[in-house]
């Protein structure tokens, strides 16, 4: 591979913001051996390990949250224990979050922390809808982050399987009317998971109702066992045979596995994910050029995930737009940028929480299957604006309770960005000059540069 | 705004709050109509909040929560013979007697789905049933009402809800009792700092300016409204502070056109209450701060239009905790000088076993979307075009409806 890019405006598009613990890299003169290793990334350093480690709910199983964070079922209808367990489930929702800051801090492979973030958007599901709550960071554990360099096939199937995916869009309901298996809610059809599978996950728009119906029909007993695995029930399945999108599938469970590897497959598929890809990383309106090259690439690797991420990097659109710098960042995006520009220790993850919640992109907090947008129209505003700078003071000035081992108030000091830096240049170097001392890091953080990637 | 405009706009933020108006008549349309939009989050249960007290049934289904006769102890507040109102709402009765606030009942989204999130969001986007709509119909009708300034929509609390996302300039403005504490951005010196930065910025200075301008329009508004009215003494705190305030930005700002306000605390599974309990306490502030609203906006109440609604309704028997679980039908309100009150709108189902839900809920029987459609035709004068643009997809009338907006 060989990208021919300033290597500071590579960084900005590739990572989540440069970070003062991650100097060499943003200093490195060829690109190509900074790109390979994020493209093959290794093990974690130890110390986010240990950080890691200490988040125990992370490694659970969706049977183990279940059974330890879900009442037992004796006293489920008993309104104070409820509540208790409700305050102890919000620990895993924690420590999904905090292990997702962490990595996007201290992790060297940030590409791979992109990707997380653009995979499980794709694949959306929604920590406020029931059980999801408890699942979403075993979703993103388990079913995103192992496949992000992995086959689009594998990570299609990983989150079909998953119960985070099977209830929040409804499939553990979905049950052949009639059939021996029919009872209490399953008892009925329900096409939501059939359709979001096409038109979000794989093929985009581009089906027919008789096809959301047949592979409704064909999901059907394609759900969960007692609520905390993945099962198939044959007593709720549909066994006759069904069309979609022109294929012809017999019932039974070994079709659905076919129909999942039937949509990973298809010409629709390729383009749209690489679409889609091409958004999240390059721009708000990709140049069908680019999304060709990624299709072409997905389509002759069978779908492998790097082959696809490196073809976009390679792509001389890519390079055009990361020396533009006009991708404007998500909330998400956003935050992490400032956090590692100052060099954040963070201990306390609540008021991130909080912060991204009142930039408008909580967490796990997507409620429709469509997940952020990642797009400049879907977050620039007047008042998102007033609340980045906002933000950028209090965070800048070290008023936000991150890290109980640092003084209130005390601004933080943020190394001036590389001299070769083009995007600071003389009004930003006017700025901070002119800026009282304590305002300097506000004046980093909320420039407009920072706000782009 | 170009750069002149800016630089008229930052030396009138270095002045100070008063001095809002530059070119701003100019750029805003004119005043005109006003809608506030109050969701009452987590579903309240609109069969005690507008109670069909002659039926039978609602006193046999709800053996510990039903509000008793009117006249009798804690009954309710009797409208016209048929339903009564919570006697937490008191203060309502005079707008009901003074045909200023009407109710529609078994009224809801067409969509049958029983969870808060996926309820509330397709009555923010106004439309059930389509998961992936990413505007709601607050910004819609900003649009159509070409209201191009972020400061003439305004949604209350600190985050932005989905029912003013979209395309369309809004903005938040805080609620509760730091409200006007001054923001990082409201400070000269901050702007001083980030102005250099932005000013000249081909991609966000103009949003910038526009940002600035925003917060300096609402907080004048609220600030000099409200000089005399505080004494000094803080704003109250809840529904009624942000509501009052809301009237006296709005009175003060004739161009803010649409406010949104959410309240939380309605799922009320447990101790639900009769006439006092948990019901009851969120209801009072709820008709103080709705009276507040109307006493701040004083002249202008004659052009606004309150739309009271919460995601669905609640089961009409009671549950095992004294409470009420998720259901369906609720009852909806419409308050305002512009109103035809004093009358229960909709078709009543009633609430026999037979008539009910899926056998446990009241029935909708009016589509939410109607009672919207009616505003926006007969309050806010949009062509059936731009309520199409509102309201996409919904063609349906307004069965029950006639008359609610002169």
């Amino acid at each position: 591979m060989s990208v021919r890019i300033a290597s500071s405006a590579l960084y900005e598009r590739l990572t989540l913001g440069w970070a003062p613990w991650d100097r060499r890299e943003a200093d490195l003169g060829d690109p190509d051996p900074w790109l390979h290793a994020q493209l093959h990334p290794g093990s974690e350093p130890a110390a986010l390990r240990t950080r890691l480690a200490a988040l125990e709910t992370l490694e659970l199983t969706p049977k183990a949250l279940f059974d330890r964070y879900l009442p037992p079922r004796a006293q489920r209808r008993d309104p104070q224990v409820r509540r208790e367990y409700r305050r102890r489930a919000r620990t895993i929702y924690r420590q999904a979050f905090a292990a997702r800051v962490l990595r996007g801090l201290h992790s060297p492979w940030q590409l791979r922390e992109l990707l997380v973030d653009f995979w499980f958007n794709h694949f959306n599901v929604f920590a406020g809808k029931g059980l999801c709550r408890l699942w979403v960071g075993a979703f993103e554990t388990q079913a995103i982050r192992p496949h992000v360099f992995g086959r689009f096939r594998d990570l299609l199937l990983a989150t079909a399987r998953h119960p985070a995916m099977l209830f929040y869009l409804d499939n553990w309901l979905n049950t052949a009317p009639g059939s021996p298996g029919a009872r209490g809610r399953m008892r009925g059809l329900n096409e939501n998971y059939a359709r979001e599978v096409m038109e979000l996950h794989t093929i985009g728009l581009g089906y027919t109702q008789a096809d959301v119906a047949g592979a409704t029909h064909l999901l059907t007993g394609w759900g969960l066992d007692r609520r905390t695995g993945f099962a198939f029930d044959p007593d709720r399945h549909d066994f006759s045979s069904q069309t979609v999108l022109g294929r012809r599938f017999s019932g039974g469970e070994a079709e659905v596995f076919a129909f999942l590897d039937f949509l990973a497959a298809h010409p629709a598929t390729a383009r749209h994910v690489s679409r889609e890809m091409a958004r999240y990383f390059v721009a708000d309106r990709p140049a069908d050029a680019l999304v060709d090259h990624m299709a072409a690439n997905f389509l002759s690797s069978k779908g492998d995930l790097r082959a696809l991420t490196g073809a976009m990097i390679e792509h001389p659109a890519f390079a055009r737009a990361a020396a533009r710098r006009d991708k404007f960042r998500t909330p998400y995006r956003y935050v992490l940028a400032t956090l590692r520009a100052c060099g954040c220790e963070v201990r306390e993850f609540r008021p991130l929480i909080g912060i991204l919640r009142r930039l408008g992109q909580p967490l796990y907090g997507c409620l429709s299957p469509n997940g952020w947008p990642s797009t400049a129209s879907a977050w620039l505003s007047p008042d998102a604006l007033a609340a980045r700078l906002d933000f950028a003071v209090a965070l800048g000035g070290g008023w936000l309770p991150l890290d109980p081992g640092r003084p209130r108030g005390e601004p933080y000091v943020i190394i001036a960005p590389a001299a070769g830096d083009s995007f600071w240049g003389r009004r930003e170097r006017a700025a901070w000059a002119a800026a009282p001392q304590r305002l300097r890091p506000a004046v980093r953080l909320g420039a407009p540069a920072m706000q782009y990637c | 705004m170009r750069r002149r405009a800016f630089l008229k706009l930052a030396a009138a933020g270095t002045l100070g709050w008063r001095s809002t108006a530059w070119g701003w008549a100019a750029r805003a349309t004119a005043p005109g109509p006003r809608l506030a939009v109050v969701f009452l989050r987590g579903a309240a249960d609109g069969l005690n909040v507008v109670v069909p007290y002659t039926e039978d049934e609602y006193h046999e289904y709800r053996p510990t929560i039903a509000l008793a006769q009117p006249g009798g102890r804690g009954g309710v507040l009797d409208l016209d013979g048929r339903f009564g109102l919570h006697p937490a709402l008191s203060p309502l009765l005079d707008l009901w007697r003074r045909r200023e606030l009407a109710f529609v009942h078994a009224c809801g989204s067409p969509d049958p789905d029983r969870s808060h999130f996926e309820a509330q969001a397709y009555m923010e986007t106004a439309t059930p049933g389509v998961r992936t709509t990413r505007s709601g119909w607050l910004n819609r009708l900003a649009a159509a009402l070409d209201l191009r300034h972020a400061a003439q929509t305004v949604a209350f609390g600190a985050n932005e809800p989905l029912i003013v996302r979209g395309p369309a300039p809004t903005t938040t403005f805080p609620a509760g009792r730091g409200a006007l504490r001054p923001q990082p951005l409201d400070r000269d010196p901050v702007r001083r700092a980030f102005d250099p930065l932005y000013r000249d910025d081909p991609r966000l200075g103009e949003i910038y300016a526009e940002a600035l301008h925003t917060r300096a329009t609402l907080l004048a508004a609220a600030r000099r409204e409200g000089a005399d009215a505080d004494n000094g003494a803080g704003d109250p705190a809840g529904f009624p502070g942000d509501a009052e305030r809301a009237g006296r930005i709005m009175a003060g700002d004739r161009h803010l056109r649409l406010v949104f306000f959410s309240l939380g605390g309605w799922d009320t599974h447990v101790d639900e209450g009769a006439a006092q309990g948990t019901l009851a306490a969120r209801l009072a502030p709820l008709g103080r701060g709705l009276m507040a609203l109307r006493a701040a906006l004083g002249r202008s109440w004659r052009e606004t239009v309150v739309l009271v609604v919460s995601e669905f309704g609640r089961t009409a028997h009671e549950n095992g905790n004294r409470g009420t679980d998720h259901g369906h039908g609720n009852v909806h309100w419409v308050l305002g000088g512009a109103v035809r009150g004093g009358r229960v709108y909709g078709t009543w189902p009633g609430l026999a076993e037979s008539a009910l839900y899926q056998g446990r809920d009241l029935a909708v029987t009016t589509d939410f979307r109607s009672v919207i459609d009616v505003l926006l035709a007969n309050h806010l004068g949009l062509s059936p075009h731009a309520r199409e643009r509102v309201l996409p997809g919904f063609g349906r009338g307004h069965k029950g409806l006639d008359g609610l907006l002169a």
